[in-house]
């Protein structure tokens, strides 16, 4: 019983990690039907940024972990942004051509990366707190669980908020079901196009230093990891649904863990024949609505 | 002078030529009804002149060359386009999709709820639960809010029941009264209640221009442009 | 007999078997290019590197038939060399298969997976494509790196020679390796073109076009779509097994996304759409990228300040940024620009004419 808590949570909270990437890239896709292939690098870019601040001042009081929290989010944000303003807009509506460029992206900037930081882990630390334990009906768990799942979820809501009481969350909404649509009415979906790579930067930024609390370290390679599964929970979640890819994110987190530890360590091909058996018995995800 | 002029319109859709060198001109005032049998280019020919498909030609819209402007731009000159098959918002509210098309700083809100006072009693509905008429109505609905200098209307009675038709039909007119309105319908009875000038296609290109009555009024031309008996004195075609 | 004259008799035909009679007697040349093969054209070294160049040649032009062909964007291709390679590897070690009849049963277990993986992944289209293949790739590298019995995980798995031929065992016959790398080349090439030709070829290259239109007539676009992945699947897994043999080996480095990803580096820089632009661009892009490691590791560049050093020492920084740069400004890759300097070229002789 407490070795199932202990895996749940874990599985939630490694699903957190999937959702802070799937949301973005869900709904960049939805939006856009851009496949953006870069969305690890600005977790990791974002991993690395919070980094950088916890060396410099420290990531041992909470005042200082949430402000490298900020800086990674901001960090992820503008990457982002830049990205979509520099790279995408001038291959607008060339859906081929932009996936090959932000696979170009990641190459290089996880080549970057490399170069500036190295290629092997940078160990860090934070509160002191979320290297303890907390019991739940005698199972050990690790805080930073909590931490990367209260992350998710408050990055749900917000986002939830904004595309709900917000006009350009209006706009996006509108632009997922019918983007052409949208523009028919005089509205530059373009500033939408470019707002949802910073919301997506963002949560993948957020997500970088929250990850390397759970691995305890950051790489150059860590987003690359996570955007794998990334995408798989973006499918079936489906595509351009937040509340799909959050669903997914802990089917397939806790899937994963619970197949990891009872059947052998085959957590990863399970999620892969799950993916499979979506595809073929709901090629839309569990909430997705039409394929572009 | 015309408001709207076409020039050698061509346009592409997924690499299909659909519009061939289409050159038409829409007045000042009145409505101008695109005409002609199903697939011939007239919905094509709206979307190309507003840049929503691959086009290339000239476009002028008072005076001014808009055939290079994305279609946000051409639309915040003053246009409405109500599209073919309403293309309302389903996942939005109704009351959203009606926000969503203010683009005037003062939209026109009482006159539209006063044209329309039944989506306007359902406006936290969805959309897309509405039916085909009330979502006609949303559709023309978010074109009227802003004040606009050209209505661009693509079969707004497509599938609708004959009640509906009507009063869709008188909204237009009422519309007409202060704005002019480039109007695609198959309708042949619509059209002649509310069209001037009308042009007419016919595999990508116009084949016929001339007035709407008198082309209606014969037989033969009624026939031969649109493959229908009647010119629509008794039974309109749906 | 008239068309495989006529056809005999074209020039690109006569100018293609040209080229390979010059490949095809390399190694008993003695032609030294310095600073692009590390000797002599007969010396195992330059044959192993050639070999290999004509290998990822090979590999590009399977994946031709994906992206350049079927307009199917895959991050799982990586999966069939892979499969080729320790399919091959691991028969070799556990059973008492000669090398001929163990190629045979991995090709036919390649061409199940390829058909079923295919059928599974055509079930969505587009992008969601592109995300579902790589999904398979990375259960079947989890798959490689746990069974480690079997695969030697992380190690990489040694070719067992046991059964192998000893004509195609041993530095010395390193030449033998190179002439069958080659005909496997002329085989993909082959091969690609076939199926291009197809009728399947041909409605994938329309559905490409226009999906919407195929439909309308009538084609369901599963087949003929299937037909290409499978085939292009195979050939990489036929790569994967000469690839075995030649590196005397394999390794889950070769199912990685980082292969694919280099495949299609390959495929737009060389020029989507080109089978030509996708073979040599495999070859160059193999005799590059070790000039590349080379540059990046120069002391020319270390001495460089540091804000250009950085960059300029990862070779897959450069690459990447090539890449950009080409996907926005060069469409059509290097093949296009070729073609576009020819063609300007002749209408310049027409004009002057």
């Amino acid at each position: 019983m407490e070795t199932l808590i202990l895996l749940l949570v874990t599985g939630l909270g490694l699903g957190a990690l999937y959702f802070l990437i799937a949301s973005g890239l869900s709904l960049i896709y939805g939006l856009m039907g851009v496949l953006n292939f870069a969305h690890g690098s600005f977790l990791t870019f974002g991993g690395f940024a919070g980094m950088e601040i916890a060396r410099r001042i420290g990531a041992e009081t909470w005042p200082q972990f949430i402000l490298a929290i900020i800086v990674g989010g901001a960090a992820g944000a503008l990457f982002a942004s830049l990205t979509e303003l520099l790279l995408i807009r001038p291959l607008y509506l060339r859906h081929i051509e932009q996936a090959l460029i932000t696979v170009g992206l990641s190459l290089a900037s996880v080549a970057l990366m490399e170069g500036i930081w190295g290629a092997d882990p940078i160990y860090v630390s934070g509160p002191a707190i979320l290297s303890e334990v907390t019991e739940i009906a005698g199972a050990r768990i690790p805080n930073d669980r909590f931490l990367l799942i209260f992350g998710a979820v408050a990055i749900l809501v917000g986002m939830l908020a904004f595309l709900r009481y917000t006009r350009f969350g209006l706009i996006i909404r509108a632009g997922v079901e019918n983007r052409s649509m949208v523009t028919a009415l005089g509205i530059d979906v373009r500033t939408a196009f470019t707002l949802v790579f910073a919301i997506g930067g963002l949560a993948a930024g957020i997500g970088g230093v929250l990850a390397s609390q759970y691995f305890g370290y950051v790489s150059p390679h860590i987003g690359g990891t996570l955007l794998i599964f990334a995408f798989i929970v973006t499918i079936i979640g489906g595509l351009g649904s937040l509340v799909g890819a959050a669903i997914a994110a802990a089917i397939v987190g806790v899937l994963q863990q619970l197949a990891n530890f009872y059947l052998g360590g085959t957590g990863d091909l399970i999620v892969v024949i799950l993916l499979a058996a979506v595809l073929l018995l709901r090629p839309t995800g569990l909430l997705g609505k039409r394929a572009h | 002078m015309s408001l709207l002029s076409v020039k050698n319109l061509h346009a592409k859709i997924a690499g299909q030529q659909v519009v061939e060198d289409v050159s038409f001109e829409v007045p000042e005032s009145g409505v101008t009804a695109v005409l002609g049998r199903n697939g011939v280019g007239k919905s094509s020919t709206l979307k190309a002149l507003l840049g929503l498909i691959e086009r290339s030609g000239e476009v002028s819209f008072d005076g001014k060359p808009i055939q290079n402007l994305p279609t946000h731009k051409i639309i915040r000159l003053g246009i409405g386009y109500v599209p073919e098959d309403r293309e309302i918002f389903a996942g939005l509210t109704v009351a959203e999709n009606l926000r969503l098309a203010e683009r005037d700083s003062k939209p026109n809100r009482e006159m539209v709820e006063e044209l329309f006072p039944d989506i306007y009693s359902r406006l936290s509905q969805r959309a897309g639960t509405l039916s085909g008429g009330q979502q006609q109505m949303v559709s023309l609905a978010r074109a009227l809010l802003n004040t606009n200098r050209l209505l661009i209307v693509d079969e707004p009675t497509k599938g609708l029941a004959p009640k509906i038709v009507t009063q869709v039909s008188e909204v237009l007119k009422k519309a007409a009264e202060t704005v002019p309105i480039l109007l695609v319908e198959q309708n042949l009875k619509v059209v002649k209640q509310l069209a001037g000038p009308c042009i007419v296609l016919e595999g990508g290109q116009v084949v016929h221009t001339g007035d709407s009555n008198e082309l209606l009024d014969s037989e033969e031309l009624t026939m031969k442009f649109l493959g229908v008996h009647g010119g629509g004195k008794e039974t309109g075609v749906s | 007999m008239e068309r495989i004259l006529s056809f005999i008799k074209r020039p690109s035909t006569l100018v293609s078997i040209g080229l390979i009679a010059v490949m095809a007697l390399l190694p008993v040349l003695n032609i030294s290019i310095p600073g692009i093969l590390p000797g002599p054209t007969w010396s195992p070294g330059s044959l192993q590197l050639l070999a290999l160049a004509m290998l990822i040649g090979s590999m590009a032009l399977s994946y031709h038939l994906l992206l350049g062909v079927a307009g199917l964007l895959s991050f799982g291709h990586a999966l069939y060399l892979a499969m080729g390679s320790y399919g091959l590897g691991i028969l070799l070690r556990e059973t008492n298969l000669q090398l001929l009849p163990a190629m045979v049963i991995v090709f036919a277990i390649a061409l199940l997976a390829a058909f079923l993986l295919g059928f599974v992944s055509l079930q969505v289209t587009g992008i969601a494509f592109a995300m579902v293949t790589l999904a398979f790739a990375q259960a079947g590298s989890v798959l490689i790196r746990r069974n480690s019995q079997f695969t030697n995980g992380e190690e990489g798995l040694p070719l067992n020679i046991a059964n192998v031929p000893d004509f195609l065992v041993g530095v010395f016959n390193t030449r033998n390796l190179y002439w069958v790398a080659l005909i496997v080349m002329v085989l993909c090439f082959l091969a690609a073109a076939w199926v291009e030709r197809s009728r399947a070829g041909h409605v994938v290259a329309a559905i490409r076009e226009n999906e919407l239109r195929v439909r309308v007539l009538g084609i369901k676009p599963l087949q003929p779509k299937l037909i290409a992945v499978t085939a292009a699947g195979v050939m990489a897994a036929v790569v994967g097994m000469v690839y075995l043999v030649l590196q005397s080996g394999t390794s889950p480095e070769n199912i990685s996304a980082d292969l694919t990803l280099t495949i299609l580096v390959i495929i737009v820089l060389g020029g989507v759409g080109s089978r030509w632009g996708a073979m040599i661009g495999g070859m160059v892009y193999v005799l590059l990228e070790q000039r590349l490691t080379a540059f990046a590791r120069s002391p020319e560049i270390k001495e460089l300040p540091e804000f250009l050093a950085i960059p300029l020492s990862e070779p897959l920084f450069i690459l990447g940024t090539i890449f950009i740069l080409v996907v926005l400004f060069l469409p059509g890759g290097f093949a296009g620009l070729g073609r576009r300097i020819v063609s300007g070229r002749k209408a310049k002789l027409k004009e002057l004419s």
